[in-house]
């Protein structure tokens, strides 16, 4: 937050100066692309200096390892909304990964992961190939998607009346409650997905015909691109990223988890993407500012709720109202970005 | 050019427009009547008035949040934020209609003067979305979503996280009593229906509305007062989904801040776009759209009689969202 004034400071003064506009807009992209960094280093400082609690290793493990499933999904979305569409349904995915290896662990886990790294893709997959094929908007198509994924689920799990528990495997286990220089697994996969997702979009083909397609996907189509294939792997993405934090959940949990597991993740992650600097109209974004956006969700969480010992509901007003103030801010700094660039 | 004959063009002509184009345009509203024909068939006790009170009584909030919504929809817009709108409207209602005693913070006033406050909130909150949309030009979808989340806050802090039970003679009979057959909460929906309609159709307002989900830089750049327009809009929504949070708090006698609401927002778009219009803005069919809350809501009871469960229901309901849509939009890209 300290760095965002600045940047108004900057575009404002040097305004109709052609290498200060340029160096005014390059340092406005950067603060609204970084934004979620700094406001992630600042509250970590003030964490640190105000909360004795919140600086302790085990608080902060504590919190890698609950951000780490919604952070998996919060990947997945990254590439969706680059890509210039909208994923409703990963919440419901999710849900569906949590259930399906809960009732296939007794085969094992490698039959586990394939068989439920199958299934959300397929979700993803059906629901990709009916926005690039028949064209519908994204929108609508997740929100289906959301809806038919859960009523799948329940239907697994007879209405939400069957709670599956997990016969103990020992490797599958380890997945979600073993821990390496003595963090969570889930958090290290987390980190790995992101890692992979950063090289994806920013070092292959495949991550600029993202972009492409997200930015104008007229254009794209011109350029010759596989607009529809990317589109579909975007969706297949976002899918297969649900169902492992799914399988992972599962597995640290030891099942008995029930139906309504992952209501409304979709909304967490779209908010922790846009707080990450990605547009909401594609395009644009960055996988960095996707972890640094989930990060700062479950920080704010636990100052709030930890730190400040507010109530849950104070906890809600508190994020809605932080998720205001970031969008807001980025929407005026890209805007003034915008108009240095005009004049 | 080739030369056609005048027989040819016509046969080009109108052979789509009868068959496909009318049964994509009309598509809400074929289906509704085959869905009640059905039910009217094999539906045991469908015929019966009070299971048509019925129907009316569950689906009048619903189609009162997808009103506000499909104006909002028609500027180019979503309101994601309705649904916790009707938790804060219900949350203020119960306090200012308590008395001080039964729940903390309850102000005892007036249920005339309880249901006006209610209202008004729900237009702070509109007004609110719309500045936020409009003059800070924040998308919409991001906007609402963050209103989605904090406003449920709200309407739970506002009540200190707990439900208030409203046992008002008022309040029941707002649920319960009829007008010449018809429960008064249809009759309320339907004279806001009404309103809605003239106002899309017949107001200035309404063309500019219509203009701006269009286009709206040209908007802009014929002069139109778009920012006005699209604070109205919101405001309208946050206003509509408080009457509707009020319907919903008579009829379960008590403002459950945790789930009052809870999922309106994407029922609500689902009515609009059901309904026939464009979810890119521009197209506001507002008799498509109480058609589109109807339609879900038979088949939801539809399912329900004939003993399919929930979790079937669900899926019935999402396969006829995509139908629906895509249906429209083969009409959308042959015009």
């Amino acid at each position: 937050m300290t760095a965002t004034p600045g940047a108004v400071h900057v575009a404002t003064d040097e305004t109709g100066v052609t290498a200060g506009a340029a160096r005014a807009k390059a340092f406005a992209s950067l603060v609204s692309r970084s934004g979620a960094v700094a406001v992630l280093v600042v509250l970590l400082i003030i964490g640190a200096i105000f909360d004795k609690g919140f600086i302790h290793l085990d608080n902060l493990r504590n919190i890698a390892l609950s951000a780490s499933y919604i952070g998996l999904i919060t990947a997945g979305m990254t590439f969706v909304i680059i890509s210039g569409g909208i994923d409703l349904s990963v919440g419901s995915v999710f849900a569906l990964g949590v259930l399906t290896s809960a009732f296939m662990s007794e085969y094992g886990s490698f039959w586990t992961i394939v068989v439920t790294l199958a299934c959300c893709a397929a979700a993803g997959l059906l629901q990709g190939a009916i926005i690039a094929w028949l064209r519908l908007p994204p929108f609508i198509v997740t929100f289906a998607g959301l809806t038919a994924a859960r009523g799948l689920v329940y239907y697994m799990t007879q209405e939400g009346n069957l709670v599956p528990k997990v016969p103990g495997h020992k490797s599958f286990e380890t997945l979600g409650q073993g821990t390496l220089f003595t963090i969570g697994w889930p958090v290290w996969i987390c980190l790995i997905v992101f890692a992979v997702g950063w090289w994806l979009l920013n070092r292959t083909a495949f991550g600029q015909a993202v972009q492409t397609v997200g930015g104008n996907d007229t254009a794209a189509e011109l350029m010759g691109l596989p607009v529809k294939r990317v589109k579909v792997l975007v969706y297949v993405i976002s899918g297969l990223c649900a169902g492992l934090a799914g399988i992972l959940l599962t597995a640290s949990s030891g099942g008995g988890n029930e139906a309504r597991v992952g209501d409304q993740y979709e909304l967490t992650a779209i908010a922790a993407v846009v707080i990450g600097g990605t547009l909401l109209s594609g395009g644009v974004g960055s996988m960095v500012g996707s972890l640094a956006g989930i990060t700062l969700w479950f920080v704010i969480d636990n100052l709030v709720t930890q730190g400040l010992q507010f109530n849950p509901q104070d906890e809600l007003v508190v994020s809605g109202g932080f998720l205001l103030v970031v969008v807001v801010l980025q929407t005026l700094l890209s805007r003034r970005a915008a108009t240095v660039e005009v004049h | 050019m080739t030369a056609v004959t005048p027989g040819e063009v016509t046969s080009r002509i109108r052979a789509p427009r009868i068959t496909a184009d009318w049964v994509r345009d009309k598509g809400v509203y074929i289906a509704l009547v085959l869905l009640i024909v059905f039910n009217v068939l094999f539906t045991p006790h469908f015929n019966e008035f009070s299971n048509v009170q019925l129907i009316m009584r569950q689906v009048a909030a619903v189609l009162i949040v997808s009103l506000g919504m499909l104006m909002v929809i028609g500027t180019g817009g979503i309101d994601l934020s309705v649904g916790a709108t009707m938790a804060i409207a219900g949350s203020v209602l119960g306090l200012a209609v308590s008395d001080g005693a039964a729940v903390s913070g309850g102000l005892g006033l007036d249920l005339t003067l309880s249901i006006i406050l209610a209202i008004l909130a729900g237009l702070l909150v509109g007004l609110f979305n719309g500045f936020v949309v409009g003059v800070l030009g924040v998308q919409p979808l991001v906007a609402t979503l963050s209103l989605l989340v904090a406003g449920r806050g709200l309407a739970l802090v506002l009540t200190s996280g707990g439900l208030v039970q409203l046992f008002i003679p008022g309040l029941n009979k707002l649920s319960v009593n009829n007008l010449w057959g018809l429960p008064y909460v249809i009759v309320i929906a339907l004279v806001l229906v009404a309103i809605v309609a003239v106002l899309v159709r017949r107001t200035t307002f309404g063309y500019r509305l219509v203009a701006i989900g269009g286009n709206r830089r040209a908007s802009v750049l014929a002069g139109l007062p778009v920012r006005r327009t699209i604070i109205t809009v919101y405001a309208l929504s946050g206003a509509l989904a408080a009457i509707a949070g009020i319907i919903a708090t008579a009829r379960t006698h008590a403002a459950d801040p945790s789930y009052l609401g809870l999922g309106y927002e994407l029922n609500a778009i689902t009515a609009v776009v059901v309904g026939g219009s464009a979810l890119a803005g521009g197209k506001v069919r507002v008799l498509g759209t109480v058609a589109g809350a109807v339609l879900m809501q038979v088949l939801t009871s539809t399912l329900a009689a004939h003993n399919y469960k929930d979790s079937q229901t669900e899926i019935v309901q999402a396969a006829i969202i995509i139908a629906a849509v895509y249906i429209q939009r083969s009409s959308r890209s042959s015009e």
